[in-house]
């Protein structure tokens, strides 16, 4: 585990009510510097209001928030200038081309990136001549990420950075922040996407209800207590009982199916050896095998009792 | 190592120019807004000057009378008019909210703004000043004279400006843009704005001389035409101005 100098993050205790609504009801996390952190959860978790809240958007109604050391609200100023956000939608002007947008980003800062660079690197080049509000979804969203990070941040919190993207620009999307982070930056992005999670993150917090439930590498969090799985296809009526008997103890071997075999328990490479030590034994080719590994979606219906995009 | 931080802010003075010339741009770019700031009061003013006695300028020369109330009208357009549609709309797009996440502080915005608002009537005064010069228009273009409406235009753009922005700030876009058009038209039509106070019914002129267009609108004519310190009319638009700014700071909201 970091310590905590060593953290850009650090919420504890946050607590927002909107009326009736509990929005984050006692919210704690950390962000190591230089990881990419992921606050994985379904829409209306409190995902947006935790980051909005890091970046100085609202006040903590309870509890504390402290980005690099700051206090977002009244020491805005100096945090603003070594952060980098890119907002769920929105944020242009109607009538202004991206790459001016852009310019006009990167002229309040010290040291910007070079525009033109970022524009090539983002592909909105292709945008060209059009008005921010004639450019499509996605190219609005890459603008958005541009804006985020043509200023040189430590740091950047990215809302919902891939959603509406096709999955070539959120392949590109994924490279870039991958090259951010090897750049030194931090990270902290929103996502309801768990392979977006998975792909890129150092440390998920899984948030629902306002609460982070779980936290941990998205290693961590699939291993914990995992029941993996062996499938594989044979001829029928195959002695599973020899086959259990063949394994280490925990495990379970069924045929769910005339053919299909199924054994469930902490798969490693010993249990998959002794699998197919056992066919060769009894001379069964398992055709198809497949190890699966429980997802991050799993590890969310297993908390939750539900569904990431319910 | 392409993308290794190196964070910071621009020197403020670089924030606030950067703000007022992408204002500036934005502004100049909207159609209907140059329509407001440039077109209409020429129109007045060819139209008013050529039309003889159909609208009642009362004494002096015809021209000497318009030009101050077409000045008037057009600072109205600009630090009233296209300040609140523009800030109305920037706050609905989610600009204003994007902007609070960058160097940039309240204070450069406002100033961006106040500037991108300079620059634009610094612009409407040239036009509109040559096209009158042209209808032989012969202002006191003394220096006290110039030194008092440079005042009076300062105090009715402060006054103007705080209640457009007031406006922006509160309602949503769309009423922004019926509100501050329908107050526009009128102050032009009932506020002493190109016809002066002196036309209107007696009992009424205390009420359009305490207006920011009245105040506005006849200062200028004064100073221009030769008459002294404009002592009440810049009162009338200090007053306005504070109070605007007061409830402006109180209540506008940036999302």
């Amino acid at each position: 585990m970091s310590t905590p100098s060593a953290d850009a993050v650090v919420v504890d205790g946050l607590v927002m009510r909107y009326g009736d609504t509990m929005a984050l009801d006692g919210l704690s996390l950390a962000v190591a510097t230089g990881s990419i952190t992921a606050i994985l959860g379904p829409n209306g978790a409190g995902k947006t209001t935790t980051v909005e809240t890091c970046e100085g958007y609202r006040r903590p109604q309870a509890g504390t928030v402290r980005v690099l050391g700051l206090d977002p609200v009244p020491q805005h100023a100096a945090l603003m200038a070594r952060i980098g956000v890119m907002l769920q939608a929105g944020g242009s002007w109607g009538t202004v081309r991206a790459d001016e947008m852009l310019g006009h980003i990167a002229r309040l800062h010290a040291d910007p990136l070079d525009v033109r660079f970022l524009i090539d690197r983002l592909g909105l080049d292709s945008c060209g001549r059009t008005f921010y509000r004639r450019l499509s979804g996605g190219q609005q969203q890459r603008l958005g990420l541009a804006m985020a990070i043509v200023g040189r941040p430590e740091l950047v919190f990215l809302d919902e950075p891939t959603a509406g993207l096709d999955p070539q620009a959120r392949r590109a999307t994924w490279e870039l922040l991958d090259e951010l982070r090897s750049s030194g930056v931090t990270i902290v992005l929103t996502t309801h996407y768990m392979d977006e999670a998975e792909r890129l993150a150092d440390l998920v917090h899984v948030v629902d209800d306002g609460r982070v439930i779980a936290s941990g590498s998205p290693a961590a969090l699939t291993a914990s207590g995992a029941k993996n799985t062996i499938r594989f296809e044979a001829v029928p009526g195959l002695d599973t009982a020899n086959l259990l008997a063949a394994l280490p103890p925990g495990f379970k071997v069924t045929e769910p199916g005339p053919g299909a075999y199924l054994v469930e328990g902490t798969i490693d490479a010993h249990a998959l050896a002794a699998v197919t030590a056992w066919c060769a034994t009894n001379d069964v080719m398992p055709r198809g095998l497949a190890v699966e590994d429980q997802t991050l979606e799993d590890v969310f219906i297993k908390l939750t009792g539900r569904g990431l995009r319910a | 190592m392409t993308f290794a931080p190196s964070p910071g802010a621009a020197p403020l003075q670089k924030m606030v120019l950067a703000q007022a010339g992408m204002e500036t741009r934005l502004l100049l770019r909207n159609g209907e807004q140059v329509l407001l700031a440039l077109v209409i009061p020429i129109i007045v003013l060819v139209g008013g000057a050529a039309s003889g006695g159909v609208i009642d300028l009362g004494s002096g020369r015809r021209i000497d009378v318009l030009t101050p109330g077409v000045l008037a009208l057009a600072i109205l357009s600009t630090a009233f008019n296209s300040l609140a549609i523009a800030t109305g709309f920037e706050r609905r797009y989610g600009v204003l909210k994007r902007l609070g996440a960058t160097p940039l502080p309240r204070s450069g915005l406002l100033a961006g703004k106040v500037l991108a608002v300079c620059a634009i009537e610094a612009l409407q005064i040239v036009v509109i000043g040559t096209v009158a010069l042209a209808l032989s228009w012969q202002p006191d273009a003394g220096v006290v004279a110039t030194g008092w409406s440079l005042l009076l235009v300062i105090g009715g753009t402060a006054a103007f400006a705080s209640w457009g922005l007031l406006i922006a700030g509160t309602l949503r876009a769309e009423a922004t843009l019926a509100a501050s058009n329908l107050i526009y038209v009128l102050l032009v039509t009932g506020g002493a704005v190109v016809v002066p106070l002196s036309d209107y019914p007696a009992a009424v002129q205390p009420f359009v001389q305490a207006l920011p267009s009245g105040a506005l609108a006849e200062g200028l004519r004064g100073v221009l035409n030769g008459s002294g310190f404009p002592a009440v009319e810049l009162l009338v638009l200090a007053a306005w101005a504070a109070a605007g700014s007061v409830i402006c700071s109180r209540v506008f909201r940036w999302e």
